[in-house]
């Protein structure tokens, strides 16, 4: 599992309900409305899939010609800085077949002791599928990790799946699909569903930030997220993509009939949470949270670790004035993301970039880009927690073990809460300094 | 339109056992489920891919019998497989069986008796019984391939994520039944049980105990035949070998 697989499909779907659920699913021209009791859905792409490959499984056994090589695109991020030898070999894999396969996007890495070596290397998929236009309104992503869930920030469909479906689109370019509807949330509450946000709030927000919205879909069980393109979604793409692309909308028959639940949420209600161990829906109010000592800091991955995310660490740095309390873990999700530290000027601040803020409180250097320890991965993976440490970090699951050791205890809070808390040693609502 | 044509196999590919018999005879040398490709020669004309011929659905006579293990709620697939031993590649059979000793090690220290002991590679739990959410978390398919390698022939939770659901389909690997009602609190780890897959029926002989599970539906003749790939052939999806 170092890198993954993406496959994007255009709209035009043509598809017939998997097992006994009626699904319809509304776009522009076209709509199927079909309740078979039969089995196969087949999704007929007419554009790409991405395969961002959790999956040297998926390639190793792979023996065919990919249907299409411009619509796959491969992603090493996981396990990437690291000594181990088989988490070197699974890019090799990886290599291997998209030479073989003539495959277009193919982000790799070969020197490793400096990323900036390496002109192709990109970092976290999510994050550089977006930057390099990869995501576009109306089309279907499917992705070999759960989080591929971002990309429904740009108006797609987007989902994760294991590499065994990956290997079937990479081949076919289909895949049997069970149509979803707009639904509820709780941590399996949205299983099987989709989750549409809107409202006055969700258009005020960045791409970054809806991607971060749409990340954590997938950790309420929900088989997508969605928000609707709009002014935002086509200026962010305008210098990353010049592929055509046609947005689709749910229609208003859609909203009355088929939405299982609708939530309203009066954000000027909402007070900064974190999610104590060991779920990411055991949540707590951060101020309520004040005496729990924390061992470090980790500020990364596809939720936190945007360049966003690191901008609105750097206020509360800007706005704390002191030296962090614990060793603070900086990780960019991409190259992008690393530059923009050094480069982008934080508002404020006089002219200072979030690299020199994070300096002078006292962080450790943004780190090479990846997925790090998010996710744990081998023993000397930057970030690691390898021992029973207690962690604020802005990644998007603590299930027991998750950053490595089984004892951790990490808290799951945005960048400012994370940074509040690095500047204190104790979990931090970060209107204490903002 | 479809691309699918072979070139030579990277990977070995070796037969599976589907016997479904108890898991007590179980062959030692398990490889993935998934694992059969198209030998043909590379050939690069489209083929498309048609609608699968009618099917009549499965009605397996098929039935698991042994020891179960028993888990709560929402078990992720960090707990499942820990992101440590994803490198190794299931489609080698050595890494495949190593995969499958590591199996729920990822379980907190509250679960006192281990899935594997130490020592073993193979569990003796060829069924595992969870209560919701079982397989939340990520995409990993190394979790239910973890699962099937280490002997488990079928989970039986009371919801399942979806990802995972999908995985054990697509792989094979394990039957994910669902119980119509909670029995993770009333089974106990060991007791000894019987699936009837046709009747979607659990029986606890240690407690006496008889539970009605979901039908498997649609997903029952996808794994029957050895996850996705083997079912498209077999259903003429995808041109056979």
């Amino acid at each position: 599992m170092i890198f993954f697989l993406f496959f994007l499909f255009q709209k035009d779907l043509g598809f017939f309900a998997f097992s006994s659920s009626t699904s319809i699913i509304r776009q522009e021209q076209k709509c199927k409305k079909t309740s078979s009791k039969k089995i196969v859905s087949v999704v007929s792409p007419q554009k790409k899939p991405r395969p961002s490959a959790t999956g040297s499984v998926v390639l190793t056994f792979f023996s065919s010609i990919v249907w299409d090589r411009e619509k796959i695109v491969v992603i090493p991020d996981h396990y990437i800085f690291t000594n181990d030898e088989r988490a070197h070999r699974n890019v090799d894999i990886a290599r291997e077949f998209c030479v073989e396969q003539d495959i277009k996007y193919f982000y790799d890495i070969q020197d490793r002791s400096n990323f900036r070596a390496n002109p192709d290397y990109k970092g976290v998929c999510h994050v550089a599928l977006a930057q390099e236009g990869h995501c576009r309104p109306g089309e279907v992503l499917f992705g070999t990790d759960s989080h591929t869930t971002s990309a429904g920030a740009f108006g797609q469909f987007a989902t994760g799946v294991g590499n065994t479906d990956a290997a079937f689109i990479l081949g076919t370019g289909k895949i049997l699909l069970k149509a979803s509807i707009i639904g509820e949330i709780s941590m399996s509450g949205a299983t099987y569903k989709t989750m549409e946000f809107a409202g006055t709030t969700i258009e005020s927000l960045s791409m970054e930030e809806r991607m971060t919205l749409c990340n954590m879909v997938v950790e309420a069980g929900g088989k997508n997220g969605i928000v609707a393109a709009d002014k935002t979604t086509y200026k962010y793409l305008e210098d990353k993509t010049s592929v055509p692309y046609e947005p689709v909308f749910s229609d208003d028959n859609a909203r009355q009939v088929l939405f299982l639940a609708k939530y309203r949420f009066d954000v000027s209600k909402m007070e900064p949470l974190v999610a104590k161990p060991h779920s990411p829906d055991n949540r707590a109010l951060a101020r309520e949270c004040n005496n729990v000592k924390i061992d470090r800091v980790y500020i990364g991955s596809c939720t936190g670790g945007k360049t966003e995310d690191f901008m609105a660490a750097a206020k509360v740095f800007l706005a704390g004035g002191k030296t962090v309390k614990v060793p603070t873990f900086l990780v960019p999700a991409t190259q992008k993301v690393w530059m923009d530290l050094y480069t982008l000027e934080v508002p404020g601040s006089g002219g200072k970039t979030c690299s020199k803020i994070f300096e002078e409180a006292g962080c450790d250097p943004p780190a090479s880009p990846s997925c790090a320890a998010c996710m744990g991965g081998p023993r000397d993976t930057y970030g690691r927690l390898n021992e029973p440490q207690v962690c604020v970090s802005t990644t998007n699951r603590n299930f027991p073990g998750r950053m490595g050791h089984l004892e951790g205890q990490i808290y799951l809070a945005s960048p400012y809460t994370a940074a509040a808390s690095a500047l204190t040693g104790f979990v931090t609502d970060p209107r204490k300094f903002l | 339109m479809a691309l699918f044509s072979a070139a030579t196999s990277t990977a070995t590919v070796l037969p599976r056992n589907l016997a479904f018999a108890s898991s007590l005879s179980r062959s030692l040398l398990r490889s993935p489920r998934f694992l059969s490709f198209p030998t043909a020669p590379r050939n690069r004309a489209s083929v498309s891919i048609q609608a699968p011929r009618a099917q009549a659905a499965a009605s397996s006579s098929a039935s698991f019998h042994g020891l179960c293990y028993v888990v709560g709620d929402n078990i992720d697939t960090d707990q499942i497989i820990p992101a440590e031993y994803l490198t190794l590649v299931p489609s080698k059979p050595d890494e495949y069986e190593k995969l499958g000793s590591y199996a729920l090690i990822g379980l907190p220290a509250s679960y006192a008796t281990r899935f594997i002991d130490a020592g073993e590679t193979k569990t003796k739990y060829s069924i595992v019984i969870a209560g919701d959410n079982f397989g939340c978390g990520s995409s990993r398919e190394h979790a239910p391939v973890a699962l099937g390698a280490a002997g488990v022939s079928a989970v039986v939770a009371e919801s399942y994520a979806r990802i995972f659901f999908r995985n054990s389909v697509a792989t094979g690997e394990v039957y994910p039944l669902e119980s119509e009602r909670r029995i993770c609190e009333e089974c106990h780890t060991g007791d000894v049980v019987t699936i009837e897959l046709g009747e979607s029926r659990l029986i606890n002989h240690t407690t006496g105990k008889e539970y009605q599970l979901k039908p498997i539906g649609d997903a029952g003749p996808v794994i029957e035949a050895g996850g996705i790939f083997a079912y498209a052939r077999k259903t003429g999806m995808i041109p056979s070998r």
